[in-house]
């Protein structure tokens, strides 16, 4: 059942008419029913691997919120016969010992969708279609990236004691595979997410037409405009499409990958807002970026804070590397202090990359990320005198520079995302200082690469909603300010986005159906 | 207030479900000047009642017998369930419906479908996809409609939720806008009859040239599934009362080969049925393939159809016994129209024919 899939939508629609009509107590076993049902006929040869999931961080968490109660219930007894010493020993110990389930946990599952990502590359592909490795299986767990994430999260926090452990095993069930989340994210913090998640809900009529009217959003930007341009890209990657054509592919995996992901993102987002539940966002308008730190702060925003949280931070606080810093420092005081940040942004930078894809291109995509940002931080001082010595920052055609320069540099890096074999990348990567095409913007050649002129003016006009959207809603809310509109307004334009999904939409017969490309990770 | 607003939101509901039922009528293809056997099988409805005869199968019999034809020289009250490429259990299930509606006294199947065992075997997807349509969108929602997307759905309808697509045919559909002719708003809300009973009439000529050769096949037998399909179409008929009669067009292509015929002739022995081959009988009936076809002799044009419905007509009367109806003064009346609409037609054509040469 994909999200774009009819069933799915009267899936939901059956759902949220269940949901309220359901006593409050029992929405949420409601939603781990529907959770489930959605993963079993979406994959049902993968429950394995979420059941494991769910059941070892669901251990993990219970092993190591009982030893931290009996840590406070001891700690409690003998508040006055330990010294302040031997407390914290004891503490160290306690959290010694909860580090090994913490690990174990973490070993177990990372092992596992390892061993899944494994399996789409050669030479464990292959063993997997012939059977020669007996557990190796064909095709990634749908979403095994997001809820494996999320639930880590989880044991980390529970172990960080930042978060508390969830004692009852269905409602951690359902925090694992919530499915509006289940198979893209946002990759949810416990904290954040329960709440709201566990919280009876009364019908609010304006709650769930705002999560309505945000899935039809996500729709408009996935089948309408995403899906259409898709086939062009496939085109595009030829090996002969090179020099300004290779532009064009970076421009239009641009205008795919946001209607892509972020239309998943607000039919995800939407559907658990009409269900009461709050998750966080993952976009804030990410092309509006002027640099790419920028851009990673408003894109894909849970998985950057989860990489920061659980990668980043650790390594850069870490005992070995302070050692090392200081070690450093004796050479070259500036260097030393700031090699902690270099090992772990290029530490959290490879992790990101090999958690799109186990393959070379998207270690050099996540590096190449890295690299762009360390060095513009490093000549950030010398950036700031520039602007300063001719005031660029007050003038707004500077602004709208620098978002097109983000825009650009992205787009290229981006496109590595496109060639799993990363020679190829660079070769077109080259090509844009050795061929000089650009005639082909306006000779037709893009008239032939499965784009139609009616594909073109729906992908255009789209582009441009997209965008007329965005900055009002820079300036505030759009569908609040679209509540305070006459209801035959509100009703019209709801209508409207309604007819140009139905009609313009590229699903049927005749369309390769795209799966969300998030799916796949 | 919650009121008024439950009023103004079922209002718009309403509304909007309203325009959405027009676009699906406006987006859905017409068939009324190109591909008009498209809309056949919505005909029938009008007409559904008291058939002595009711003929079912592909391009075979709503292209080469004539219903008219029929009643003028035999008083036989016929009607057609002929489709584009109709499988054999798209016929079983428009038998199926068929008696929902009138249980004629002879049910007569083509039995060419019995070549093809999976709807793959009828061509490209699409082309599949695009004969489909002909066949089940015409059809009234009822069990046999289910059935028969349920049996006839390409792998491709299948992996895109095929069913909803025939539920909603805008769905299906909702990309033609942008192919919308002057005969989709014509026919927007309301459609011309094309057929007369279900033939569809041609008056072209188009002689055949050569004989029409085929590669020989590997394997002659008819496959498990079809005789499934033509033994239920059996036990339909008798529980009904109904003589079932096979019959083969006279059709030079596709080629019906010898070993097809003698396991259609032993299969209506063994369950005591009449099964013609007409291709046997072309002398008889009189066909020239000079002047009686319009295509080359795949299919016969209107002189072709009449000269064969005569032939088949006798055929009726003596052997299955068909009694003539034309002194019934009620039916007489109906007939006259459908006879001087018929004509009218064929007069029409023939000058268009005429002015084309």
């Amino acid at each position: 059942m994909q999200f774009t899939s009819l069933s799915f939508a009267l899936f939901a629609a059956v759902l949220l008419v269940v949901y309220y009509l359901v006593p409050g107590t029992w929405q949420w076993p409601l939603l781990l029913i529907a959770s489930y049902l959605f993963y079993f006929t979406a994959g049902k040869e993968y429950l394995f691997f979420i059941l494991f999931t769910t059941v070892t961080t669901y251990a993990a968490g219970y092993l190591m919120d009982r030893r931290l109660k009996q840590r406070d219930e001891y700690l409690a007894a003998h508040k006055t016969e330990l010294s302040r010493e031997e407390k914290k020993e004891y503490k160290a110990k306690i959290k010694s010992a909860n580090r090994v389930w913490m690990a174990v946990c973490l070993v177990l599952n990372f092992a596992i969708l390892a061993v899944c990502k494994a399996c789409l590359i050669d030479p464990f592909r292959t063993a997997a279609q012939e059977g020669t490795i007996s557990f190796l299986t064909l095709g990634l767990p749908l979403g095994i990236s997001f809820y494996m994430f999320q639930s880590m999260g989880y044991v980390v926090d529970v172990y960080r004691e930042t978060a508390k452990a969830e004692r009852n095993p269905l409602k951690l069930a359902l925090f694992v595979s919530f499915f509006p989340q289940l198979i893209q994210g946002p990759i949810s913090k416990f904290n954040q997410l329960a709440p709201t998640l566990y919280a009876p809900h009364k019908y609010d009529g304006k709650q769930v037409s705002f999560g309505l009217q945000r899935m039809l959003w996500g729709y408009f930007k996935k089948i309408v405009v995403a899906d259409r341009i898709a086939v062009a890209i496939g085109t595009l990657k030829g090996e002969e499409y090179t020099g300004a054509a290779f532009l064009v592919l970076t421009v239009f995996y641009a205008i795919q990958i946001y209607g892509d992901f972020t239309g998943g993102i607000d039919v995800t987002i939407g559907l658990a807002e009409a269900l009461g539940v709050r998750l966080t966002e993952n976009f804030i308008r990410p092309y509006f970026s002027k640099n790419i730190a920028e851009y990673w702060r408003r894109w894909h925003i849970s998985l950057g804070v989860w990489m920061k949280d659980y990668i980043f931070y650790p390594i850069s606080v870490s005992e070995p590397m302070r050692k090392l810093s200081k070690a450093a420092r004796k050479k070259s005081p500036n260097f030393g202090k700031r090699l902690p940040v270099y090992v772990a942004s290029v530490a959290t930078w490879l992790v990101t990359g090999i958690w799109h894809g186990f393959s070379p291109n998207f270690a050099v995509w996540g590096l190449l990320n890295c690299f762009v940002i360390v060095v513009s931080e490093e000549l950030a001082p010398l950036y700031e005198k520039f602007h300063n010595r001719f005031h660029l920052k007050e003038k707004k055609w500077y602004g709208a520079f620098e978002m097109l320069r983000m825009f650009m540099l992205m787009n290229l890096i981006r496109a590595c995302d496109l060639f799993p074999n990363v020679g190829d990348y660079f070769r077109r990567l080259g090509s844009l200082l050795t061929t000089f095409n650009f005639h082909i913007l306006w000779d037709g050649t893009l008239m032939n690469v499965g784009l139609s002129g009616v594909d073109y003016a729906i992908i255009f006009g789209g582009v441009i909603i997209w965008f007329a959207v965005s900055l009002l809603q820079e300036k505030a809310p759009i569908r609040e300010r679209l509540w305070q509109k006459p209801v035959l307004v509100r009703y019209c334009l709801i209508f409207a986005l309604l007819l140009i999904v139905l009609l313009m939409g590229s699903y049927g017969i005749g369309y390769d159906a795209s799966n969300f490309i998030y799916n796949q990770f | 207030m919650k009121k008024k607003s439950i009023a103004i939101f079922a209002a718009a509901l309403a509304v909007g479900l309203l325009i959405l039922w027009l676009l699906q009528m406006l987006l859905m293809p017409k068939y009324m000047t190109d591909v008009r056997e498209g809309a056949l099988i919505a005909e029938y409805y009008e007409e559904a009642g008291n058939h002595d005869v009711v003929f079912i199968g592909d391009c075979e019999v709503y292209e080469n017998f004539s219903p008219i034809t029929l009643w003028e020289e035999y008083g036989i009250t016929s009607y057609i369930r002929g489709s584009a490429q109709q499988l054999i259990w798209q016929s079983y299930y428009l038998m199926e419906e068929t008696f929902q509606y009138e249980t004629p006294e002879v049910m007569v199947f083509n039995v060419l479908s019995m070549k093809y065992d999976t709807p793959k075997s009828t061509g490209s997807s699409s082309q599949r996809e695009a004969y489909n349509r002909m066949t089940l969108d015409g059809m009234r929602w009822s069990g046999s409609k289910v059935h028969s997307i349920l049996d006839s759905m390409t792998q491709e309808e299948k992996e895109k939720e095929g069913m909803w697509l025939y539920l909603f045919p805008l769905l299906r559909y909702h990309d033609r806008w942008s192919e919308l002719t002057a005969e989709d708003f014509q026919y927007w809300l309301k459609k011309d009859t094309v057929s007369h009973n279900g033939y569809l009439m041609q008056v072209g000529v188009k002689p055949v040239e050569a004989e029409h050769m085929e590669r020989p096949l590997v394997d002659y037998e008819f496959a498990a599934n079809c005789y499934e399909y033509l033994d239920r179409m059996v036990e339909l008929c008798q529980k009904h009362g109904t003589q079932l009669v096979l019959i083969k067009a006279p059709s030079l292509s596709p080629v019906w080969w010898d070993q097809w015929d003698e396991q259609m002739a032993a299969y209506a022995e063994e369950h005591d049925l009449l099964y013609i081959n007409f291709l046997d009988y072309q002398e008889e009936i009189g066909i020239d393939w000079n002047t009686d076809t319009y295509d080359t002799g795949l299919h016969l044009n209107v002189y072709g159809a009449e000269k064969l419905s005569s032939y088949f007509g006798k055929i009726l009367v003596e052997e299955c016994g068909i009694a003539d109806c034309r002194s019934d003064p009620e039916l007489s009346n109906i007939w006259a129209e459908k006879v001087a609409a018929y004509d009218a037609q064929k007069e029409e054509l023939e000058a268009a024919c005429a002015a084309a040469e």
